[in-house]
């Protein structure tokens, strides 16, 4: 709609034909090289498996994550340049800065921690770790980390699962877990999440066979 | 008294018989039979035409089953679901004739007879050829069926009634088919064929009255997208070849279609056959150059220069460059830019507050960004960085106010 015409095309210095060139539409919210400040809202990016991010871009281009900014940023794009997208940021492997002082007490942290590590049982509520790795830095290509992530993001997110503005694939095993937290819940993981340093060397695999299927799983349709 | 009442029943009849042949006229002959051709290349051909009228697009929701309807198309009296087009006999068009298919585009009649909204833009289709309407019915019948019930549409009294819809018909509607000037090339006609009818550029590319009839559509002098609140530009008097290359790439060295435009080029035009897109450009080029009138003269303030030039130093000038000189085949040249000078100046606000990628295509398959700075620029940061780049570097155009910013801030995009 932007009928530029201009007269003379100059030309400029030289600059950097890259990807990261290409991409500053991301970093400029998600921060430089997609690394995010932990202060913000915008989750980080970098280092995310490259299946999930591509999952998360087509989701928010054809609406199942209800997010106008992103939608209509990326209306334009097709599949091959989003898988791209996702590559780029799966590659970077980048040292985070230390979590910030958390804002909660240490009750909240606890419970954060039980529910991260342990889970619930009786109420049928999967440790996250069971998913996520044993250090919660995420699982093979679909499976993301959850740390690195500000806490205004986290709760956002949990809170989005839970009232279903935010969706996966059937079986969607993330929103009958959310459904199953109480808003305390979510607070108290959001926080302790929030608080625990990314590792260095991130331990990508599960202590045991997935609690629950799921249909973001079972790779790209 | 009893013969005024008799000719005031009288004239109520003759005012519903000329409201219904108005809106019956055009139907065409129902019991025509298909045009026989190898249905293989009918098929392949209704593709391409689908394409060229990016029928996928509004009939298809984001994320579901092609062409199965559901999609809701925002106007100001509401808003219109597009339905079905699958060949599913219950929810689609399964049980259609060519015959209903054809009446639907050129008189814009549902099978059952129902009038259709002009959403669906029938005033365009109505100079589709009759075998290009067969070929896109056999193209739309060859699809997997989807089982999708047609949303009911969500208008406001009286919009939502056929009477009203039977009236607007009646007041702007005019069945046609499309007449080739035989003073004009072949090369015109096909272009004038393709921007009138299947490419509906004038649902976009001229302006709406009150009712959302399109004023003069044929001269595509542009005007703002209802609730979408983007700017389509006046199409005449562009030079041929930037445009066909345009239509294709979706950016040039100078120029990027960006917005609603850039997913058009994604899903149709960069689809489109060299020749067509000759023609399309051949067409518009014989078409007058239509200045929007300014609506106030602003001249931006001293003040607001000064903000909006530290603004582009820190934000901008990255990319476009000290002097708005661009980067060739990244970043659009800001200085002696056109569209950047133009009146309203909806698309900037719309670029700087929410970012823009040009679209992927074969030509330019990964495109340069431009981020958002809607979280981060005030209403009058926006307004400042653009009355300062709309007069710089020998630019000239009127200031943009942080009124306009504000009113374009929250626009509905289907």
């Amino acid at each position: 709609m932007l009928w530029l015409a201009a007269t003379a095309a100059a030309a400029g210095p030289a600059f950097e034909d890259t990807m990261a060139q290409r991409l500053l539409a991301c970093t400029g919210c998600h921060g430089k090289d997609g690394r995010a400040a932990s202060d913000g809202y915008y989750p980080r990016i970098a280092g995310k498996p490259a299946a999930y991010l591509f999952r998360q871009l087509r989701a928010f281009r054809d609406g199942q994550r209800p997010y106008a900014l992103m939608a209509n940023l990326l209306a334009p794009l097709d599949d091959a340049y989003l898988q791209d997208i996702a590559s780029h940021f799966a590659t970077l492997k980048l040292p985070y800065a230390a979590p910030p002082p958390s804002r909660v007490d240490a009750a909240t942290l606890r419970q954060g921690r039980t529910l991260a590590q342990q889970g619930d049982a009786a109420r049928g509520i999967p440790a996250c770790q069971a998913c996520h790795g044993r250090a919660l830095s995420g699982v093979g290509a679909h499976v993301p980390g959850l740390l690195g992530l500000p806490v205004d993001y986290l709760n956002a997110q949990l809170g989005a699962w839970r009232t279903g503005a935010r969706r996966a694939e059937a079986p969607d095993c993330m929103a009958q877990i959310a459904q199953r937290l109480q808003p305390q819940d979510v607070n108290a993981l959001a926080h302790w999440l929030a608080a625990q340093p990314v590792p260095a060397q991130p331990i990508s695999e599960a202590p045991g066979p997935a609690p629950l299927r799921c249909g973001s799983m079972d790779g790209p349709r | 008294m009893k013969r005024a009442l008799a000719g005031l029943v009288g004239l109520s009849f003759v005012l519903a018989a000329a409201l219904w042949w108005l809106n019956v006229r055009g139907d065409g002959d129902m019991q025509a039979a298909p045009v026989a051709v190898n249905r293989a290349t009918l098929i392949e051909r209704g593709a391409y035409l689908a394409r060229a009228g990016n029928c996928q697009d509004c009939h298809t929701p984001r994320g579901a089953a092609p062409y199965s309807g559901g999609r809701g198309i925002p106007t100001p009296f509401g808003t219109v679901y597009s339905s079905n087009l699958t060949p599913d006999a219950a929810t689609g068009i399964g049980a259609w004739t060519a015959a209903e298919f054809r009446r639907a585009l050129h008189n814009g009649r549902s099978r059952d007879g129902r009038l259709l909204y002009p959403a669906f833009p029938y005033d365009n289709y109505t100079r589709i050829g009759a075998e290009d309407a067969d070929a896109l019915f056999a193209f739309l019948r060859s699809l997997p069926a989807a089982v999708q019930p047609n949303r009911p549409h969500a208008l406001r009294f009286p919009y939502d009634t056929q009477l009203a819809l039977a009236v607007w018909r009646a007041l702007y509607f005019r069945p046609g088919r499309f007449e080739p000037q035989a003073m004009q090339s072949a090369d015109w006609n096909r272009g004038a064929y393709l921007v009138q009818g299947l490419g509906h550029c004038s649902a976009c590319h001229a302006g709406r009255n009150a009712l959302g009839a399109t004023r003069d559509p044929a001269a595509l002098a542009g005007g703002l997208i209802p609730l979408q609140n983007w700017y389509a530009p006046s199409l005449g008097a562009q030079s041929p070849q930037p445009v066909a290359a345009l239509l294709q790439r979706g950016v040039s060295d100078s120029a990027a279609l960006l917005g609603p435009m850039a997913e058009v080029v994604l899903h149709s035009t960069q689809h489109l056959r060299q020749p067509d897109l000759s023609a399309m450009a051949a067409y518009l080029q014989s078409l007058p150059q239509v200045e929007a009138p300014h609506a106030r003269a602003a001249v931006p303030t001293p003040t607001q220069l000064q903000r909006g030039a530290s603004l582009y130093e820190t934000r901008c000038a990255h990319c476009h460059g000290d002097d708005g000189q661009g980067r060739s085949r990244a970043y659009v040249p800001l200085a002696g830019n056109r569209a950047l000078q133009r009146d309203p100046p909806a698309n900037l606000v719309q670029v700087v507050l929410g970012g823009a990628f040009a679209a992927s295509t074969a030509g330019n398959p990964r495109p340069f960004g431009m981020p958002p700075f809607a979280t981060e620029l005030s209403d009058e940061d926006v307004a400042a960085v653009l009355s300062y780049v709309r007069n710089a570097w020998g630019n000239r155009a009127t200031a943009v106010q942080a009124l306009d910013v504000q009113r374009w801030r929250s626009s509905v995009r289907p």
